[in-house]
Parts: structure tokens; sequence; C-alpha cells
């Protein structure tokens, strides 16, 4: 027989945590629970007539073509962006690291495109790439390369994930500037002593004792590029053309405002949730516990 | 002393004024016309807004056409819709479908006691907003329907005619291009231009139950071998730039302006934008004939919006919203609307008033538009479309022919498919609103 102790218990904690639960409730539990009622029914816009389906709009989405390709271009997306933003910005901060002088002003500078936000610099690389008026086209155009992403799937692609991509490295080069900066002088200055080049430095010792904060930015941008891309294929491509750059969250956009199909954008949203619930979990459990910490 | 008391006089008059502003009835009509046209929007309320005083019309624009309609629709869920909203034609099927959320424009004339006679109205435009029986269900109110925009200059330096054949678009096409010209044909809403209207135009079929207007259980059968065959010859011309695809909606429109393309096939509504971007002489005419499917044109069909009514307000603002569809139906806001912004006017008196005012000899061929629309009594392949989730099909169109475009399929494959997804989402719109 265990012995229960009972401590006097006060309600102040509970009062403590109530805002956060209250928002939590308002702003995420409740809304998730509307999405996975209406991934239920079938429904006109207005909402005048309702039939309750069960699973229906589910095998719809899984027998639907269109859906399993937005699927794979999805995750070929976020790999992309996730690889290109975080080998950019760890090649750009292996060299702030070392600048001495002027350093502020030129991280300052990297920093910038992170406070841009996503559909401007969705508009700013639209502009660039403008096959009518931009100013890479008609450059391209000298070496007899015709480029117009309103027509070439691949051309769209890659420029989302440049938008994509840029903006993000701001963010990583900022988290692998701290990481690098917090390595201690003395292990680096005495790899050096001992003769390793900057290279050699940089592989066997900065590299491993940044990884957890790789691991940290792989999760991060994945979920980046899943989720908040959104602004920019919306400004950029609006998804075309012929549907090569609609990602799973710009499909649940195109469906649900403005095909006003809500119950089988309600069921892409679900599925997301769960994928999301997922691949956190999985990362977490299996992947952190390979990182050398 | 006597300043004081004018001051008084003139303070207690303006608190009456004031009153009596906030006893006005509220009517609130949400648009989706941007730029230079939300200007004239705000323009015709606050015109209407002066000449009574029982009533304020308010204007409030609520982006594109699509944010429009799903920002009414929102509100309409939430009980907080506005009284009058602008949908673009494609949403008809959806606004027709939520029968207790749309009050007929037809009936709420009727009820309100103003007189209304369907017969002042240009048969082309009001066709696609009434029912099979007949009743008006939404005001028109920007209607247009493309034509073949050209560059006069560029078409005398090349030495070709204006088309009015398709052949005669390649011949010209290849003469603008021979001349040095990047690009001799693009057009834009390739859905609208190139299927439903071409479909029209050559009294071609696009769907079963007349075009979706007899019933929701409509099927799409615009995968005829006459468009497929039409689409493959135009696929053929991009290989020298006799062809040149400008992207969606009127995102080719610079291509025009600046003189790359001769030749554009878009709606008539772009003459506002044309007028200030174009250096040069240009010209609109009649959508080409394809000679190898008809001998002669039948009539194209309309695009743009139309006013609806919806349900939920107080008698009193339906009252003073009849007033206000009268006042913009007369035919001097008709007349002024057509020449500002090369919308098509809706009644036969707006035309006549414009043509009175001299305007189509001042301006030729901005009556093009118009003798289009009228040319034949319309057909039901040409009377329009009623297809439900239509927005959505016409990305799938748009979708499947940017693949023609690209080369990766053939004309009639993308009509297949775009056929095929067309009726599974045909078939999903059934199911939620029966």
């Amino acid at each position: 027989m265990l012995k229960r102790v009972h401590f006097p218990t006060s309600p102040l904690p509970y009062l403590l945590v109530a805002p956060q639960i209250i928002i939590t409730v308002i702003f995420f539990i409740w809304p998730a629970t509307q999405a996975v009622y209406q991934s239920f029914l079938i429904e006109d816009a207005f909402g005048l007539s309702t039939e309750f389906v069960w699973f229906e709009n589910f095998t719809y989405l899984l027998g639907d073509a269109q859906y399993r390709k937005a699927f794979g271009r999805t995750i070929f997306f976020s790999g992309a962006v996730a690889f290109l933003s975080m080998s950019m910005a760890l090649v750009l901060a292996g060299f702030a690291d070392r600048v001495l002088r002027g350093a502020t002003v030129y991280r300052t500078l990297l920093i910038w495109p992170y406070a841009v936000a996503p559909v401007l610099a969705g508009a700013l690389w639209l502009f660039m790439f403008n096959p009518t008026i931009g100013i890479f086209p008609y450059l391209l155009d000298f070496i007899g390369y015709n480029w117009n992403h309103y027509l070439n799937g691949g051309e769209a692609m890659f420029l989302v994930i440049m938008a994509a991509a840029w903006k993000q490295i701001a963010y990583n080069f900022l988290f692998y500037l701290a990481a690098m900066q917090s390595i201690p002088r003395s292990i680096v200055e005495a790899a050096a002593i001992d003769g390793a080049g900057p290279i050699r430095r940089f592989v066997t010792i900065i590299f491993p004792l940044i990884s957890p904060t790789t691991f940290f930015l792989l999760v991060v941008n994945a979920v980046y590029a899943f989720f908040d891309t959104f602004g920019i294929i919306h400004a950029v491509t609006s998804g075309g053309p012929a549907g090569s750059t609609t990602t799973l969250v710009y499909k649940v956009f195109s469906d649900g405002f403005i095909g006003l199909d809500l119950g089988g954008s309600a069921a892409q949203s679900v599925i997301l949730m769960a994928l999301v619930v997922g691949m956190t979990v999985v990362q977490f459990r299996y992947i952190e516990k390979k990182v050398e910490y | 002393m006597t300043f004081t008391k004018t001051l008084l006089a003139s303070t207690a008059l303006l608190g009456m004024m004031a009153g009596a502003a906030a006893a006005q009835t509220e009517i609130n009509w949400w648009h989706a016309m941007g730029g230079a046209n939300g200007e004239r929007v705000d323009r015709m309320a606050a015109e209407f807004n002066a000449m009574q005083d029982e009533f304020e019309v308010v204007p409030t624009y609520k982006g594109n056409y699509t944010e429009t309609m799903t920002a009414a629709i929102a509100a309409f869920r939430a009980g907080e819709q506005p009284a009058l909203v602008q949908v673009f034609e494609v949403g008809t099927a959806t606004m027709m479908a939520a029968e207790g959320a749309i009050y007929p424009v037809e009936q709420l004339m009727a009820d309100a006691g103003e007189p209304f006679d369907g017969g002042d109205y240009l048969p082309a435009v009001v066709s696609y907003y009434q029912t099979p029986a007949g009743e008006l269900l939404s005001m028109p109110f920007n209607s247009s329907t493309p034509v073949l925009w050209y560059n006069a200059d560029a078409l005398t330096a090349a030495g070709a005619e204006v088309p009015t054949t398709w052949d005669e678009v390649e011949t010209a096409a290849q003469a603008l291009v021979d001349n040095g010209m990047a690009c001799g044909l693009s057009f834009g809403w390739q859905s609208w231009v190139m299927i439903e209207n071409y479909s029209a135009w050559n009294n071609l079929p696009l769907g079963t139950q007349e075009n979706g207007f007899a019933g929701f259980d409509t099927e799409l059968t615009f995968n005829t071998s006459e468009v497929a065959a039409r689409l493959d010859a135009i696929a053929a011309m991009s290989d020298n730039g006799r062809f040149v695809y400008g992207g969606r909606r009127g995102d080719s429109l610079p291509l025009f302006t600046n003189g790359e393309c001769g030749m554009w096939i878009n709606s008539s509504a772009y003459y506002g934008s044309i007028v200030d971007q174009a250096e040069f002489e240009f010209g609109q005419t009649m959508l080409p004939v394809d000679t190898s499917v008809s001998e002669a044109p039948q009539n194209s069909i309309i695009g743009g919006a139309t006013l609806w009514a919806l349900q939920g307000q107080d008698p009193e603002v339906y009252r003073g919203l009849a007033q206000f569809l009268t006042y913009l139906s007369s035919a001097e806001v008709q007349a002024w609307w057509h020449q500002e912004t090369g919308y098509v006017p809706i009644t036969t008196a707006a035309y006549e008033l414009s043509q009175e005012q001299g305007f189509y000899d001042a301006n030729p061929g901005t009556d093009t538009a118009i003798q289009q629309l009228s040319l034949n009594t319309p057909t039901p392949n040409s009377r329009g479309l009623r297809f439900g989730n239509f927005v959505q099909i016409r990305d799938v169109i748009n979708e499947e022919l940017e693949a023609l475009w690209a080369g990766d399929i053939d004309g009639q494959t993308a009509l297949d498919n775009a056929v095929e997804r067309g009726n599974e989402l045909l078939r999903r719109f059934e199911r939620s609103v029966n």
C-alpha cells in the first residue's frame, strides 16, 4: 500500500496557465476540430445543404491522381528548399565566422531577406524572372535560352524553390553563425596548431559540433517549406503551369477557397495535420538520438 | 450678435443634416472592380446617393472576382452578408443553386414595385443569367466578349490584311514574323476564348443539357475533333513564334501593348488599358471563323460579372436596392460605363444612345463586341454555359492547355483529360447541391 500524501491545493497554477490553455483551445483545438468535422461532410458553398459522408472525401482524395502527384511534388519541393537554404547558409556562416573587420555590417546584410514578407519575396522574384519584362529572361536570351515559367513547369518549380530558399537563408544563417561562435576557440586553435587547414577544421570539428543546430534547422525548414511557402507560390505561379507548383498547402487553398469544395479541402488539411504530427514525432524520437550533442 | 445667431443656426442645421444622414438606409455593395473601374463604381454610387436622400449605397472593394465571391459566401455563413454582391459569370451555377441565399433580381424588382421589363435588355447578355423559364436572376453589370485586337501599324508594315478566318490569322501571323516581329498571335483567358467562345462562335456544344442550362446532371462534351484540330494548329504555330503563350487571364496584355505580338485575342474590356498603354495604331475586329467547321459565325458569349441580391436584409433595403438597380441600368449610366470601359451596354436603349452620341463613329471598332453578341439569335450552344464548380474546371482546362502549349500532349489528349477531370467536378457539385 502506498501512503497517500496530500498537499494543500491552490488554484493559482491553474489560473496562471489558463490564458495559454484558452488561447490554444480557441485558436488551435477548436478550429482543428471544426476541420475534422467538415472533412466528413459534402456541403454546398453556402452551407444550405449538408450530407454526412464519413470517409468519402478521404477515399476520393486517395484515388485522385492529382492529389498523389501534389504529394510527391511537395516532398521534392521541401527537400530542395531545405537543402539549398541550409547549405547556402552554412557556407555563408562559415565565412562570416572568420570575418574580422565590418562583421556587423556583413551579418546585418545577410539577415535582411528574413524581414521580407513571403508575398513580397515572391513578387521580387516574379519581376526579375517575368518572361515579358524581367531582367533575367532578357539576359538569358543572349545565350539563346528562352525562359518562360508560365509554360515550363520545371522552370516554374526552379523559380519557387529559389524564392523560398533565398528567403530562408537568412534565418538559417543566424542559427549557424550563433552555433559556430559558441564553439570554444581553443578547440579550433588547437587543431590549427596541429596543422589542420580551414577546410579540415570545418569538416572534422565545426560541422560535427553544430549538428544539433543542423537537426533543429532541418525540422524548421521542412515545416517552413510545407506550410509557410504558400505566399510565395501564390504570388509567383499560383500553382501553375499545369499544376506543376501546386503543393499540398496550395491545393488546400485552391480547392477550398477558389473551388469552394469545403469537404475535400478540409480532408486535405486533416491529412496535413496528421502529417505534421507524424513528422515531428519521428524526427524527435528517432533521428534526434543519432545526433551528437 | 447676428454672426453668433448664424453660427448657432448653421450648427443646428448641420446637426439636423447629420441626423438625417444617420436615418438613411445603408445598402452595402461588394464588388471586384479595382483601379480605374473601382473609381467609376464609386462615382456611380455617389451619384445615386446624391440623387435621393433615403438610401446610401456603400460600395466596398473586396479583391478579385474569386475573393469577392468567397468573401460574400463566408459572410453569408456568418450572417453578415451585403445586400448586393458582384459575382463573375462562372459563379452563376453556384449562386443559382443557393436558393435560400439569393433574391432573384426580377422578383426583387416586382416585390419593390419597381418597373422592370426584360425586353429592354440585350438577349445575348441576359440569357446567360435567366432561369429556363426566363426569369432574370441577377443584374448584368459588366459584360464583355472576346474580340481580336490587332496592331494596325504592324499589319500594314508586314503587308497583311486584318484577318477574318483562322486561315487568315495564320497567314497574318507568318507575315508578321517574317517582317521581324517576335510574335504573331497571343491570347488570354484561354478557356473562355479558345474553348467556350470558339465553340459558341462555331455553334458547337460544350456540354449536355443545353450547356448545363437544363439541369445539374450535365456532362462536358467539348472534346470534339474540331476543337482539337484548331488547338493542334495553334500549338504548331509556336514553332517560330507565330503563336506565343503569355500566361493566364490578361497576363499576356504587355506582349500586345509592347508591340511584341501583332494580334491578341481577349476581352473587349481591355479597351481602356490598350488606349492607355499602346503607342501604335490598334483596332479590334470580330473573332476569326474556322472555315473548316462552319461557314458563318453564330454569336459569341459573354464574360464579366453580374450583381446578385442576397437574402437576409430589411425590406427597406430591398426597396432602395431596386431603385439603385433601376438607376444602374438606365441608358445614361450604361452608355457612360460602356464608353469608358469597353464593357458592352446591357440595354438596347444604352446602345442606341451611344450611337446617337456618335461614339462608334468617333471610335471605330468599339461596337465590335456588341455586334458579335447580337449577330444571331443565340442557340442552346451559344447562349452561354452553366456548369457547377466551373472555377475549378477552368483551372483544369488551363492546366491541360498549358501542357499542350508546352508540347507534352496533343490537342485531343488535352481535351479528353479536361473533360474527364471536369466531369468528376460536375458530379461532385451535383452531389453537394442535392
